[in-house]
């Protein structure tokens, strides 16, 4: 458990961002890595039944949900935005309950939080962003709306329908695409057709950009001027952030069975974090007292949330029953009853 | 039993209130009236005010930011809604025609039915899904499907489907003031039905039955369009001295059985009428819901008339598939013989 330090660590970086931010960006991607780490032993040690890492993904991520008015936006994720949920400050052992798998969804308030259920269905909760950001600005409200998916989400018919959508409405909406390469095991080659989903933009007559995805710096100033251009009444845009999933798919995945050691050895070497630690180095932005802080406190927390979500009691019986509706039917109640009588023999 | 074709079906009385098509719209008009966070929208309700005009006029009166077309994508529209809803407001969306529900399914079932649970109660989720429904009109494919009970079978939706106008505006109100998810169903071969000039506030919770014609020797249930069947095939039983009662059960799901069980309790024989396929329709909960309370009490098995296990035919062979008067009849038959 320690921060990566590849041999190639490509400290160039786009934008500008002041030091005191990156700084913030690296303890959050740190947390999160470190955090991921934690994740995937306890799916090892049988607490979890699987779990789904975002180890590399680190810099789209907390780049992206860093940009967010966290008063106003509102972020829809799949299941892989466990560091923008870190990012945005959500309940991080609700959100991994999801994981142990004590309530699909997760256990943390998604209203408050301002980050929607996980949701599994990859690309199903991508009109659902469109949905609230129309709902912002029929309200005239300031409030965007980032919907997270992926390169395997992006052949889902439902994106396609939700970017022309929020294009026709000029809704306030920002589809951020995470390419990690690989949907599963299935390579960007063979799902996506021309090569570039930021491209498909275009069709709908937004702005598509590709960002350096493992460039946190560029991911946050693309979704913060995509923010801004939705914020001012310009409508979406799509921003496709070029990263890599370092790990297996999910835990219970093999990716020596389809993919080359040799590609992700070249993306380790481009590791996000380890790239914004060499531009905090060359900058001069933090010594190693900073270095040495941000890795205690990154592993306290880490281990805090992993205790948090080992020992978190699992909803009770009743919650089985009790949000299905708001106003539940006397069916499900009689079979709630039934259920609380056998329960209790 | 008297035997009588589509073509020599008794002419329903002279109306003079709404059509059910009207009522619809009235509905509309009121709950956008009283509460500002409802939002009517769909392919073609604006301008065009939606292709069987039950929109019409609605966004003239209320502006094209509560009332819009959408571009064409049912899975769009119910994934809008879905978004809309979680940011506090209560969408009521079309979708053109029963068939093209199916486009839209993961958004209705994985999404709508589940956010409020999936967020555990905090996600709201108010969306009436009005839904063109049933056969009758000899429309193309995909214009004419029963999924009733593809609905009511998905936890966290509610379903109802009127038979006449005044219903059609209590059933709207309710379904659209419902915190829940509802499917609204429409039976298009009755949007040109007229009723009663006074449409009524709903006075009956959400899941009541009620019992449009009280008869003794036995009971037909059936919702939509074939309430009115029944009450035709009511009208000719009574010529042989067969007095039927007709239950319109109005709720899918929720379903009243106990409004069930008292009309079977009385007339202790049961008839469930739908336009649906026979295998695993929602004629089977009907009748198993039946057998459950009232098992003592039944002197027949319940019948089952429906549609064939068959996709939804074209034209011609419409009227076959439908239940027709002499197949409800020729079931009645059964079950006062048994």
């Amino acid at each position: 458990m320690s921060a990566p330090r590849p041999a190639d660590p490509h400290p160039e970086t786009t934008g500008t961002a002041s030091p005191a931010l990156l700084r913030d960006f690296y303890r959050t991607m740190l947390t999160a890595r470190l955090l991921d780490e934690e994740a995937v032993a306890l799916q090892r040690q049988g607490v979890f039944p699987a779990y789904v890492s975002l180890r590399g993904q680190e810099a789209a991520q907390v780049g992206s949900a860093a940009a967010l008015d966290r008063d106003h936006d509102f972020a829809f994720p799949t299941y892989r935005e466990m560091a923008v949920a870190l990012a945005l400050d959500v309940d991080m052992v609700g959100y991994l309950a999801s994981h142990r798998a004590l309530w699909h969804g997760g256990l943390y308030d998604p209203m408050r939080s301002r980050f929607a259920p996980i949701n599994a269905v990859v690309g199903g909760p991508v009109p659902h962003a469109v949905g609230w950001a129309l709902g912002e600005r029929l309200r005239g409200d300031p409030g965007c709306a980032i919907a997270y998916f992926g390169d395997g989400a992006s052949s889902e018919g439902d994106v396609h329908e939700a970017m022309n959508f929020a294009a026709v409405f000029a809704a306030p909406v920002v589809f951020f695409c995470q390419n990690n390469q690989w949907a599963l095991s299935v390579p960007n080659d063979r799902q996506v057709a021309g090569g570039s989903i930021a491209a498909r933009a275009a069709g709908y007559g937004m702005p598509g950009v590709t960002v350096d995805g493992n460039d946190v710096v560029a991911v946050h100033a693309a979704v913060r001027e995509a923010l801004e251009r939705a914020r001012s009444g310009a409508g979406p845009s799509v921003i496709e952030a070029r990263t890599y999933r370092l790990g297996p798919h999910s835990t219970s995945d093999d990716p020596g069975r389809y993919r080359d050691p040799d590609e992700e050895r070249r993306w380790r070497e481009r590791d996000p974090i380890a790239r914004l630690r060499a531009v905090l180095e060359r900058d001069g932005h933090a010594d190693t007292a900073f270095f040495e802080e941000a890795e205690r406190e990154a592993g306290e927390q880490a281990i805090r949330i992993r205790d948090g979500v080992s020992s978190a009691p699992p909803p009770g019986g009743e919650e089985m029953f009790t949000h299905v509706y708001r106003e539940p039917t006397e069916a499900l109640r009689a079979q709630q009853r039934a259920w609380r009588e056998e329960a209790e023999l | 039993m008297t035997e009588l074709s589509i073509a020599e079906e008794p002419v329903p009385a002279p109306a003079r209130g709404p059509s059910m098509q009207q009522a619809i719209n009235l509905a509309l008009e009121k709950v956008l009236e009283e509460d500002p966070t409802t939002l009517v929208f769909g392919e073609d309700v604006g301008r065009l005010g939606g292709v069987f005009r039950v929109t019409d006029g609605l966004q003239r009166r209320f502006g094209a930011e509560r009332v819009f077309d959408t571009p064409l994508a049912e899975s769009g529209i119910v994934g809008l809604a879905v978004g809309l809803a979680m940011n506090g407001w209560r969408p009521i969306p079309e979708l053109q025609f029963d068939g093209f529900a199916y486009p839209a399914l993961d958004q209705i079932v994985n999404q709508m039915a589940r956010m409020h649970y999936r967020s555990r109660g905090t996600a709201p989720m108010p969306i009436t899904l009005r839904l063109p429904s049933f056969g009758g009109i000899q429309a193309p494919e995909h214009h004419g499907e029963s999924l009733e009970a593809l609905f009511a079978h998905v936890p966290g939706l509610k379903v109802c489907a009127p038979s006449d106008p005044a219903d059609a505006y209590r059933l709207l109100l309710q379904s659209v003031r419902a915190d829940d998810p509802v499917i609204y169903m429409e039976p298009k071969a009755r949007y040109w039905d007229r009723g009663p000039a006074e449409l009524a506030e709903p006075t009956e919770p959400i899941g009541s039955s009620r019992v449009v014609r009280p008869g003794r020797h036995a009971t037909l249930v059936a919702w939509g369009a074939m309430v009115h069947r029944c009450l035709q095939v009511a009208d000719l039983a009574a010529e042989d001295g067969v007095d039927l009662e007709v239950v319109d059960l109005r709720w899918l799901k929720p379903i009243d059985a106990d409004g069930l069980a008292a009309s079977v309790a009385r007339t202790r024989r049961a008839v469930v009428v739908h336009e649906a396929p026979l295998t695993a329709g929602l004629g089977a909960e009907v009748a198993a819901l039946i057998t459950e309370r009232t098992f003592g009490d039944l002197l027949a098995p319940v019948q089952r008339v429906t549609g064939f296990d068959v996709p939804y035919p074209a034209g011609p062979l419409e009227p076959q598939y439908l239940p027709t008067l002499d197949r409800v009849l020729l079931a009645v038959q059964r079950t006062l013989e048994a």
